[in-house]
């Protein structure tokens, strides 16, 4: 069985993801392309995972998906706290800890 | 514990504990602290009288308090020396301390500093008695400074004059200078003896190299020319006359300022063994008597002539001690002791009656209004011109003697015109002051002093007049030499008798130089046979030399003070504030200059922020892919 | 009680942080209370200082009251406590210094009192630490725990540029302890190297062996450290403006017991561990020594300000500690170590009479002063007697730690010692002219008009300082016995490199010249 279409699928989603987190300004958008490369990185675990019949890579996958939830629930959280603030939730006007 | 002990160690006692007494419960004790202070100083002079017979029908004893020091094989004990020098010394020292206590009561009566007063004077007291009988080196030490610190804080004692705490202050400091150098002394003669204790250290002197020695013992000469004011260190002890007179008399005058000579004779075996060293103390006492009888000629504070006076009485003992004749200097510092005590307790009357006047200028024809006082001055200013048979003539004599008889006759010649200046200048001051016309101060109120100032004056001057007995039959068959001389047995005769002149001789030139410097003030200002000022104006450069007091104190304050505080304001400004501090904070900004560089990488631009991240993720893992 | 007494230092080190814990219940509101309870602790913690005193053997140099726990025993770091003569007396100043500076801020600190009352606890604990640990890493922990409080004492109560101040000195000292840790980590590791071990035990890191090149590297890497904490000229400048600024109890902390830790470092770590670097660099140290004893001395004597002149008298002193440290005599190393106590009780008494005068005066400019005798007789007396042991008066504890310095060092030094013995009469200059302006003279001031002798509470402050004054100056016995087995021993460890020994005999041979 072939690796290679989960791992480019996998590499897509992350570049995705990535472009997402560089290029939008919505700190939403921003968060939801950061999910994009979790589930990448989760989708290569996975796949490697069951082509090397091993159990690790799934173990490691739940604790991502652990850590993302409870990182999603503080990311929106300060989204929240962010456009209250604010009035917006663009990134670019979070400056206050520039010197 | 025996009676020796017990006996010793009261005498400092009662001083010690009037110390604390007046000090700290001073104000319950009001008037009454004089008199308690001077009934304990009685006390001590008691038993220090005990203590004499004890050792002249004995022998002297040492004997230790309490273990001081100990740390590696450095030691030192709380133990004193008795010997007949010291009590000699103690007896003197006791003495001269309780009539000083009991005239002080009467002149220090008003003051609002009394117990403070006496609290120090207490102290003194017991400071001296500690420097007489310690037994090494560093208890000397300890209380050669504790008296400087007496002295210091009894100059200034009325602080709230500039001149009075700028007077403590100079005294203190000069007095460090000295004691710089006898402290390297006691250093050296520590790692070459491995001991401060006399007797061992007296023990292995003959068999130190005599350089070694002579180093020594110019070192601890150094500290004597602080403490008894000998030039170049003598500049002090004009301007100490700023204290109350009662402490000029006994500190300034008796018994402080003679530890040099003390000192000197205590360590004869020292001494002894350098000749180079004695001649050095010889020199110095020779040109300080020259030097300070010169500028008394022309002072018109009558202290500082007196004090001036005791400069150069000094150096007639340094001279004895110089060339090995320790007796005749110790007789001259006992005698010196009372007729000089006496001279200041006088001056101290004349001040009490005149309101504190001090100014030759505005004195004359006291003698009818203060009798006692003129008396008593007069036989103090007979004793110190050197005429029979007043102790001066015997104990000064005894040193010039002796200073020509050793063969020294350039410094008996120096000695000899010095006589003549001291009887010139003390002469000037009794007839200027007590008899000649009234410059006086309408205003006040001339008015003899009380009984308890008088009294102690009276007792010194008949001791002045009997003191001086003690040193015949001449030379060195007189009752003192014969019951000091034991204690100087084992000093090294570097300067034997090389002329046998007869007594009567030697004693005649002093006796005539003494007369003509009186008889010179007589027609100068009594007769008036020459205006004094046409004299003054002849010898104008000298004169001004003298007035000046030769320019010394300039000197120093040009040549050090300046250069010292110019110095250390140089260190402070530019070394410390410029350089270091400079070069520290320079760091500092460097640091603070890249920071702010460094600070627009910080834009606050989250893009650029993962940017930066993103492309750094990049490059490591192209790192890891080419390698 | 036996209990009390076996672990009597770790009592002593978390007394004062237990006290903490006690104060933070208690409401900032209710100063008094604060104030009284925090004076008491500190009390109660002295007392149990005395125990140390009073069950310490004087006659033996080995570690006492020793106690040793497993750490982190991966490196090898242990919870290993014990004293010897020196850091006995230097506890028990801490402990005393405590107390005086506590119940001395009484009126200086007027805010934020819980802070400043737990700030100096806190301190107590790590100085204490600092002093008995007897391992390495334990000790460079409190030693860097030090720098916390202190920097919040002087940055928050301080006057002037206090924040300048705070910051100068704690980066300072910083920067030496770090070249220190350094220093101390690759002994450390050379011992590993050498024995297969992971220690940080002090008494067996004293048998490592280093070859002469590195020990002289390693001794300038601890030399930067201590030399900065005591401080040594040049690296003084630190000093001048954190005693300055800093409130009254900082200033009598900071030259009490600060400073002495520089000091009991080249006592403890430098010069036992690397003993031939020791001996060759000894004259170096010695001339440094020197120059800041008279630098020190030049300087006080053109300052303008009270607190600024302690200071650098405080340089002048550790430059005679230095001194007779490195001159290795028993007798001068005795003369350091009662000098180190000398110096904390003495300038701490300095101090606080300046605080005093501060309180009063709002001001620390000498010319503002004048003619204070007269209005307070009291703090004249005492302030003279603290001027005077500081000046070396015979009869104070100056005194007897300076002579046992400069008659110690003579022998091998001789020069060098009568340079630094001229200090002693600059110190007389300074301090004299300092106090005629100060306290006699006429007032100018009318501030001073109303100036008021000290209270109750100040002369309890200083009184136990003024006593141990004229205790050292009239009987030093009961402190040169128990620290005299400890110096002998110190020195029998630097020498035990014999071949070294002979060598550097030669160089110092020349610097005698």
């Amino acid at each position: 069985m072939s690796i290679n279409g989960y791992l480019i699928v996998a590499g897509i989603i992350f570049c995705i993801g990535m472009l997402g987190v560089l290029m939008r300004k919505n700190l939403i958008v921003i968060f939801m392309s950061l999910e994009l490369m979790f589930n990448a990185a989760n989708l290569g675990f996975v796949a490697v995972s069951n082509y090397l019949n091993l159990i690790d890579g799934d173990i490691f996958v739940i604790f991502v998906m652990v850590v993302a939830a409870a990182e999603a629930a503080i990311a929106l959280g300060i989204a929240v706290a962010f456009y209250r603030e604010k009035g917006t939730v663009d990134i670019d006007k979070a400056q206050e800890l520039k010197l | 514990m025996d009676a020796k002990f017990i006996i010793t160690w009261l005498i400092p006692l009662f001083p010690f504990a009037g110390w604390f007494l007046w000090g700290l419960f001073g104000k319950y004790f009001k008037g009454y602290s004089g008199y308690i202070a001077s009934s304990f100083v009685v006390i001590s002079f008691i038993l220090s009288s005990i203590l004499f017979f004890i050792v002249s029908y004995t022998h002297g004893f040492t004997t230790t308090l309490y273990p001081w020091i100990h740390a590696a094989n450095f030691k030192a004990g709380v133990s004193a020396v008795i010997d007949r020098l010291s009590v000699v010394m103690l007896v003197m020292v006791t003495g001269v301390s309780a009539l000083v206590h009991i005239y002080s009561i009467g002149y220090m009566q008003d003051d609002k500093g009394f117990a403070r007063y006496f609290s120090f004077l207490n102290l003194f007291v017991f400071s001296m008695i500690m420097l007489v009988i310690s037994n090494n080196l560093l208890l000397l030490y300890v209380f050669w400074e504790a008296v400087g610190f007496c002295s210091y804080i009894l100059i200034g004692f009325w602080y709230e004059k500039k001149s009075a705490s700028d007077a403590g202050k100079k005294a203190f400091i000069v007095n460090r200078v000295g004691d710089f150098g006898f402290a390297i002394g006691i250093f050296l003669l520590f790692i070459t003896t491995g001991t401060l204790n006399y007797e061992t250290i007296f023990k292995m002197i003959p068999s130190i190299p005599s350089i070694t020695v002579t180093i020594i013992a110019l070192l601890l000469f150094a500290g004597a020319v602080g403490k008894s004011a000998q030039f170049p260190l003598h500049v002090w002890l004009p301007d100490a006359m700023e204290g109350p007179t009662p402490v000029s008399a006994l500190i300034h005058a008796a018994t402080m300022v003679t530890a040099g000579v003390y000192m000197i004779a205590r360590f004869h075996v020292i001494f002894s063994y350098s000749q180079f060293a004695s001649e050095v103390v010889l020199t110095i006492g020779t040109f300080t008597a020259f030097l300070a009888a010169f500028i008394a000629l022309t002072q018109f504070d009558i202290k500082r002539i007196i004090a001036y006076s005791t400069i150069s009485q000094l150096g007639y003992m340094f001279m004895a001690v110089g060339i090995g004749s320790y007796t005749a200097g110790i007789f001259h510092l006992i005698s010196h002791a009372v007729f000089k005590g006496l001279l200041f307790l006088t001056a101290g009357s004349v001040m009490h009656g005149l309101a504190g006047e001090l100014d030759l200028r505005k004195m004359g024809g006291l003698y009818s209004k203060m009798r006692t006082t003129a008396i008593t001055f007069i036989v103090g200013g007979l004793a110190l011109s050197g005429i029979p048979p007043f102790s001066g003539f015997f104990s000064k004599d005894a040193i010039l003697a002796d200073v020509y008889n050793k063969g020294f006759y350039f410094a008996w010649v120096i000695g000899e015109i010095t006589a003549l200046m001291t009887a010139f200048y003390i002469f000037r001051l009794i007839f200027v002051a007590f008899f000649g016309e009234s410059n006086l101060d309408p205003e006040v109120h001339v008015h003899e002093s009380p009984k308890i100032m008088t009294i102690p004056m009276i007792i010194l001057a008949s001791l002045a007049l009997i003191i001086g007995f003690l040193g015949i039959p001449p030379f060195n068959n007189s009752i003192f030499y014969s019951f000091l001389h034991v204690d100087f047995k084992n000093a090294y005769n570097f300067a034997p008798f090389v002329n046998s002149t007869p007594w009567y001789i030697l004693s005649l030139i002093s006796v005539l130089a003494g007369l003509i410097g009186i008889c010179t003030a007589y027609l100068l200002y009594i007769k008036k046979v020459v205006n004094p000022e046409t004299v003054k104006n002849i010898f104008k450069p000298i004169y001004a030399l003298s007035y000046n007091k030769v320019y010394i104190d300039e000197i120093y304050n040009f040549i050090i003070v300046k250069p010292v505080l110019g110095f250390s304001n140089f260190l402070w400004k530019v070394i410390d504030i410029s350089i270091i501090d400079g070069a520290v904070n320079g760091i500092a900004s460097g640091f603070a200059f890249f920071g702010v560089k460094a600070k627009r990488i910080q834009n606050g631009m989250l893009m650029s922020y993962i940017l930066t991240l993103t492309i750094g993720v990049a490059a490591l893992l192209f790192y890891f892919f080419i390698r | 009680m036996d209990f009390f007494i076996k672990y009597l230092l770790s009592i002593l080190i978390f007394f004062p942080l237990a006290s903490v814990v006690l104060l933070l219940f208690i409401n900032k509101k209710n100063e008094g209370l604060l104030r009284n309870l925090a004076s008491i602790l500190s009390l109660v913690e002295f007392i149990f200082s005395v125990y140390l005193f009073v069950y310490f053997k004087p006659d033996t140099y080995k570690f006492q009251f020793v106690e040793k726990l497993n750490w982190i025993s991966t490196f090898g770091a242990s919870y290993f406590l014990g004293i010897d003569g020196v850091s006995l007396f230097l506890i028990l100043l801490t402990t005393l210094l405590t107390f005086v500076s506590l119940i001395s801020s009484y009126r200086y600190i007027k805010d934020h009192i819980k802070e400043f009352v737990i700030l100096m606890l806190t301190l107590e604990t790590f100085m204490i630490g600092t002093f008995a640990s007897l391992d390495v890493l334990l000790f460079y922990l409190f030693w860097e725990f030090m720098l916390i409080p202190m920097y919040f004492i002087i940055g928050m109560w301080g006057t002037g540029r206090r924040v300048y101040s705070a910051v100068k000195f704690v980066l300072y000292t910083l920067s030496g302890s770090l070249i220190m840790l350094f220093g101390l980590i690759y002994i450390f590791i050379l011992h590993y190297d050498q024995t297969g071990n992971f220690t940080f035990n002090i008494l067996r890191l004293y048998n490592t062996h280093i070859p002469i090149n590195l020990q002289i590297l390693l001794f300038i890497a601890l030399f930067l450290g201590f030399a900065i904490k005591i401080p040594v000229f040049p690296f003084h400048t630190w000093l001048p403006d954190a005693h300055t600024e800093a409130p009254t109890a900082g200033s009598v902390i900071l030259a009490g017991v600060l400073l002495k830790f520089g000091v009991y470092g080249f006592f403890r770590f430098a010069m036992p561990l690397l003993p031939a670097a020791t001996l060759m660099l000894a004259p170096l140290v010695i001339i440094i020594g020197v120059i800041g004893v008279l630098y020190g001395a030049l300087v006080s004597m053109v300052q303008k300000d009270l607190k600024r002149l302690v200071a650098f008298s405080s340089v002048s002193h550790m430059g005679f500690i230095m001194l007779g440290l490195f001159a290795m005599s028993a007798i001068s190393v005795d003369g350091s170590i009662l000098q180190l106590l000398n110096h904390g009780i003495t300038t701490g008494a300095l101090f606080l009479f300046v605080g005093m005068l501060y309180e009063r005066a709002h001001t620390r400019q000498i010319a503002d002063f004048g003619g204070i005798a007269k209005k307070a007789p009291i703090l004249t007396t005492l302030f003279m007697i603290s001027v005077l042991a500081s000046i070396g008066l015979p009869g104070l504890n100056g005194f007897v730690g300076e002579f046992l310095i400069l008659i110690g060092s003579f022998n091998h030094y001789m020069l060098l010692t009568i340079i630094a013995t001229s200090g002693i009469i600059f110190a007389a200059v300074y301090l004299l002219w300092m106090f005629q302006r100060v306290m006699f003279q006429g007032i100018t001031n009318p501030q001073i008009e109303s100036f008021q002798d000290m209270d109750l509470r100040e002369i309890i402050t200083v009184l136990p300082l003024i006593l141990l004054m004229f205790l050292i100056g009239f009987y030093p016995a009961p402190f040169l016995e128990r620290i005299d087995p400890t110096v002998v021993h110190f020195l029998s460890m630097i020498s035990r490199h014999g071949y070294v020994h002979n060598l550097i005999k030669l160089k110092m041979g020349l610097s005698n010249a």
